[in-house]
């Protein structure tokens, strides 16, 4: 294991979010800045600074000019002189910068639009409906580990047209790069060896050369940039990229939301009695327990509300922040299922929305209908098992809960 | 009443389209256009009102 970092002092001047108070509830912290800074700074990572306000955040989200995605996770190592430059970046479009970036978007928007993801809903729901028989007939089920984190995998292992017994490749990768990033490169290689998973999706690639599919493997082999055809190099990223970006993120958001129902028996019993609520339930939940933050680089020196930023320091974008923030949403601490206006910035704002969002949405939905129809009825077995995740994607691990 | 998707401002996040499909579509890329010249039929008005209200980029405007 890693040498474990030093503890926060000051949470103005020393913050981190891979720190044990911030990994159990940020929320206070949050709360805490906004009264105080309200950007705050580190010197950790090199150098790193935090809005915290609605405003702020969406300002940065919205300046491509003097914030760069080249690299959206805060870590010791900034991206070196071999790194993709902006405005490409390592993960199109996710790292990307414009005007390249509406390119390398333009060309998956289609696969993430409305209808294609309304068309994935049947075998989601099966899906759910399988995982709950599993359980059936036991009395306490761990709502992250049995349920909520083989959604959004075995979705994902579906649109790309891999075999669905070859998900747990995929799991062991996740694990692998997200969460077990204080760990020493042998301990992580012992997981998984990146080279496995290269060779994996190389021959998924071959076979739907081939023979092409009806799939999003297909549809990024057969996809142009300026007139080209994709490399299999291009195409091996984004299909890694979909996994990094779409399987802990989901996961998160459903166990989040069961995590809420579990510990909030008021409104467990009101979405059982009136099933119509989930709606703006799905929307409430995502806004309170938004699961991403994003990072971005400073591109160049400049004065960001009186703060002076410095190229290359880091900036951490936290949306579950601005989602919290009582100037824009009235009573922002309070979880509220029937909230009828709610403008959260869950899966982001301005360019870099998340491309995932109709598919987030309609998973973390048929995942909590089918829940509810089944235990309309369960409880936190002991809310001190309870464990979240480190990092930018928060969410819990575990959720052991008892059926009623 | 008539209700207008600011296609600048527009990023895809089809809340629109989720709350009121009779007023929005969305293209092959999932960005939004208002039907029917944006005129909301009657009785649709609370449905515009909440699109507009969930917009997270405030790219919908609703004139009375």
């Amino acid at each position: 294991m890693a040498t474990p970092r030093p503890r926060v002092s000051d949470w103005a001047t020393d913050f981190d979010h891979t720190d044990p108070e911030w990994v159990a509830d940020p929320y206070p912290i949050w709360d805490e800045l906004r009264t105080r800074c309200p950007v705050a700074h580190t010197d950790r990572y090199g150098g790193t600074w935090l809005p915290v306000c609605h405003d702020d955040v969406a300002a940065v989200a919205y300046d491509t000019e003097h914030f760069t995605s080249r690299s959206v996770v805060v870590s010791e190592v900034r991206p070196g002189p071999d790194d993709l430059p902006a405005p490409i970046g390592l993960a199109p479009p996710i790292t990307s910068d414009p005007p390249f970036h509406a390119l390398a978007r333009r060309l998956l928007l289609p696969a993430f639009a409305p209808k294609p993801i309304e068309a994935l809903e049947p075998f989601t729901r099966e899906l759910c409906v399988e995982l709950l028989d599993a359980t059936a007939g036991e009395r306490q089920i761990d709502a992250a580990v049995d349920y909520a984190q083989h959604i959004p995998l075995r979705v994902i292992v579906r649109m790309l047209g891999f075999p669905q017994e070859d998900a747990d490749l995929f799991r062991r990768f996740i694990r692998m790069v997200l969460e077990d990033v204080d760990q020493s490169a042998e301990e992580r290689q012992a997981v998984v060896d990146e080279g496995e998973l290269d060779a994996y999706i190389d021959a998924r690639i071959a076979e739907h050369l081939a023979e092409p599919q009806d799939d999003l493997t297909s549809f990024l082999l057969d996809a142009e940039l300026d007139g080209n055809k994709l490399d299999p190099d291009h195409v091996r990223g984004t299909m890694v990229l979909l996994m990094i970006a779409g399987i802990d993120t989901t996961w998160s958001a459903i166990g989040a939301s069961l995590w809420h129902l579990a510990h909030n028996p008021a409104d467990r019993r009101r979405l059982a009695a009136e099933p119509e609520l989930l709606a703006t339930a799905v929307e409430e939940f995502l806004r309170a327990y938004a699961p991403v933050t994003m990072a971005r680089l400073v591109a160049t020196d400049f004065d960001f509300r009186g703060r002076e930023m410095k190229e290359g320091d880091w900036l951490l974008l936290p949306f579950p922040a601005a989602n919290r923030d009582p100037e824009h949403f009235p009573d922002a601490d309070k979880v509220q299922i029937d909230r009828v206006e709610n403008r959260h910035a869950a899966f982001g704002l301005g360019i870099h929305r998340c491309i995932g969002s109709n598919l987030a949405r309609m998973e973390l939905r048929v995942a909590l209908e089918e829940w509810m129809k089944r235990y309309p009825d369960f409880e936190l077995a002991d809310p001190a098992e309870v464990t979240w995740s480190a990092g930018q994607v928060r969410g819990p691990r575990t959720v052991p809960v008892r059926i009623l | 009443m008539r209700v207008h998707v600011d296609p600048e401002k527009c990023q895809g996040h089809n809340r629109c389209y989720a709350l009121a499909p009779e007023l929005f579509d969305v293209d092959d890329f999932g960005n939004a256009f208002e039907l029917n010249d944006g005129i909301v039929p009657e009785g649709l008005e609370g449905k515009a009102r909440s699109a507009a209200a969930n917009c997270p980029e405030y790219a919908i405007s609703v004139s009375e």
